[in-house]
């Protein structure tokens, strides 16, 4: 559970997610979304129960758990002035990843990114920022990949290509929450879907096979 | 330790190089703590008070001012694209961060003081002569006090709405100590006195430093996390 004061953004949210499987979840606005993926990443504290990472309690005091958190925000957490590569060689630094350039250089390659690793990020459009964030959360190669609206500002073949590179992130044995108001961008590779409203779950478990048929019942649960 | 120290000064060189990059907050101190001498300059009158006597309190309150705005930068610059949550999502000691800080800010302030200082020298006519080493010595213990404490007031008012006002308010009163030891040690190294009358505020310093310097690294986990 998590409360801001006397209001209750979080209730009764419980969720399991393993090697290879991919939880989407959606939510109308305001619906905890981004508050339960802050949780999960360990940028916020909950009021009341836990986030266990491979077994290991996620707390401020010990660092090491946070290793296998990667996540995509709302928020590039890139500085403008810093080129991509530089952006991406300090996240490195960070993590304490043994040769930062290579994997720098393998990131951005993955992304589509080389040809403007040395572009300072305050240049970048859009779309390409939004790639630049990718790299910076997959660099250090992230058991639990947390992802937040991440197909927005993507052009088609960008949103493709990062479809592929999540398939593949899920062939490896990582576990995805993402999180979104459109699940059809992520419906095929999604293991199991939820529907968040008002802070609590109205609807989880395996992924239909039906996307239209969700999306009614999405409908009714959210909208009455 | 080692460990810890890579991570801290990771943070320092990403700073001083966005620093480099943007120069903003460093040339505005460096601007700044000119114009306060200038101002200083003239506005004292030379046949009422000698410079030598008023030169110590003018010296630290250029520098006191040059660092407050170089301060200001300290967490500002972690505001865009939420980059802090980009660096407390990694596994970084909280207190790594605050110390990577703390070594880019006395970076900059130190920048700051390289430059006001030969100016205050040039504006008062204070021959620095054989008390160079001395107030180098003891601008380097004050800095670090104010500094130290300077740091986690950045970090903890940048989520606020004027923080560049509330900054100075926070860290004016704290900085009091720092100054009054860094003023009499600094009059007494213009006079020529000997060290033994130096003493009692140079163990203050000391102690000051190391005090806060501690508290903080301690208090700053609690700071940072929401």
């Amino acid at each position: 559970m998590r409360a801001f004061g006397a209001l209750q953004v979080l209730r009764g949210v419980d969720l399991d997610v393993g090697p290879g499987e991919l939880l989407a979840v959606a939510g109308p606005n305001g619906a905890g979304k981004t508050t339960l993926l802050r949780l999960l990443a360990g940028l916020m504290r909950p009021s009341s129960g836990e986030v266990r990472i491979r077994g290991q309690r996620l707390t401020r005091d010990d660092p090491a758990p946070r290793r296998a958190i990667g996540l995509l925000s709302h928020h590039t957490f890139l500085y403008d002035d810093l080129t991509a590569a530089e952006n991406l060689q300090f996240t490195a630094r960070l993590y304490g990843l043994p040769d930062a350039a290579a994997a720098t250089r393998d990131a951005l390659e993955e992304v589509g990114l080389s040809a403007r690793a040395n572009t300072p990020v305050r240049h970048l459009s859009r779309g390409l920022l939004q790639r630049a964030a990718i790299a910076r959360a997959l660099l250090h190669q992230p058991d639990i990949l947390l992802l937040d609206e991440p197909f927005t500002g993507l052009d088609a073949p960008s949103a493709d290509r990062f479809r592929s590179l999540l398939a593949s992130q899920l062939a490896r044995g990582r576990a995805l929450v993402l999180v979104s108001h459109h699940l059809a961008e992520a419906w095929e590779l999604a293991t199991h879907v939820a529907v968040l409203t008002g802070g609590r779950w109205a609807l989880e478990g395996r992924r239909p096979a039906d996307l239209t048929a969700f999306h009614a019942r999405y409908a009714e649960l959210v909208h009455g | 330790m080692a460990e810890f120290l890579r991570l801290a000064l990771a943070i320092a060189g990403k700073d001083i190089r966005l620093e480099l990059r943007s120069r903003t907050a460093l040339l505005s101190a460096i601007v700044f703590s000119a114009l306060v001498l200038v101002v200083f300059n003239f506005a004292r009158d030379p046949t009422a008070l000698a410079a030598v006597d008023l030169a110590p309190s003018v010296l630290w309150v250029t520098f006191a001012f040059g660092a407050v705005i170089a301060l200001n930068r300290a967490f500002y610059v972690e505001r865009e694209n939420a980059a802090l949550d980009g660096i407390l999502l990694a596994p970084v000691p909280r207190s790594a961060l605050y110390v990577g800080k703390l070594l880019a800010n006395l970076a900059f302030v130190g920048v700051v003081e390289a430059v006001a200082l030969p100016l205050f020298v040039l504006f008062f006519n204070v021959s620095l002569g054989h008390a160079l080493p001395g107030i180098l010595g003891v601008t380097a213990l004050a800095t670090i006090g104010f500094v130290a404490v300077g740091t986690i007031f950045s970090a903890m008012v940048v989520r606020t709405r004027f923080a560049e006002l509330m900054l100075p308010v926070l860290l004016l009163p704290f900085m009091v100590p720092p100054l009054v030891g860094a003023v009499q040690v600094t009059a007494k190294l213009l006079a020529g006195r000997p060290l033994s009358e130096m003493v009692g505020w140079l163990r203050l310093l000391t102690l000051y430093d190391i005090g806060f310097v501690t508290l903080c690294i301690l208090v700053f986990p609690a700071v940072v996390d929401e």
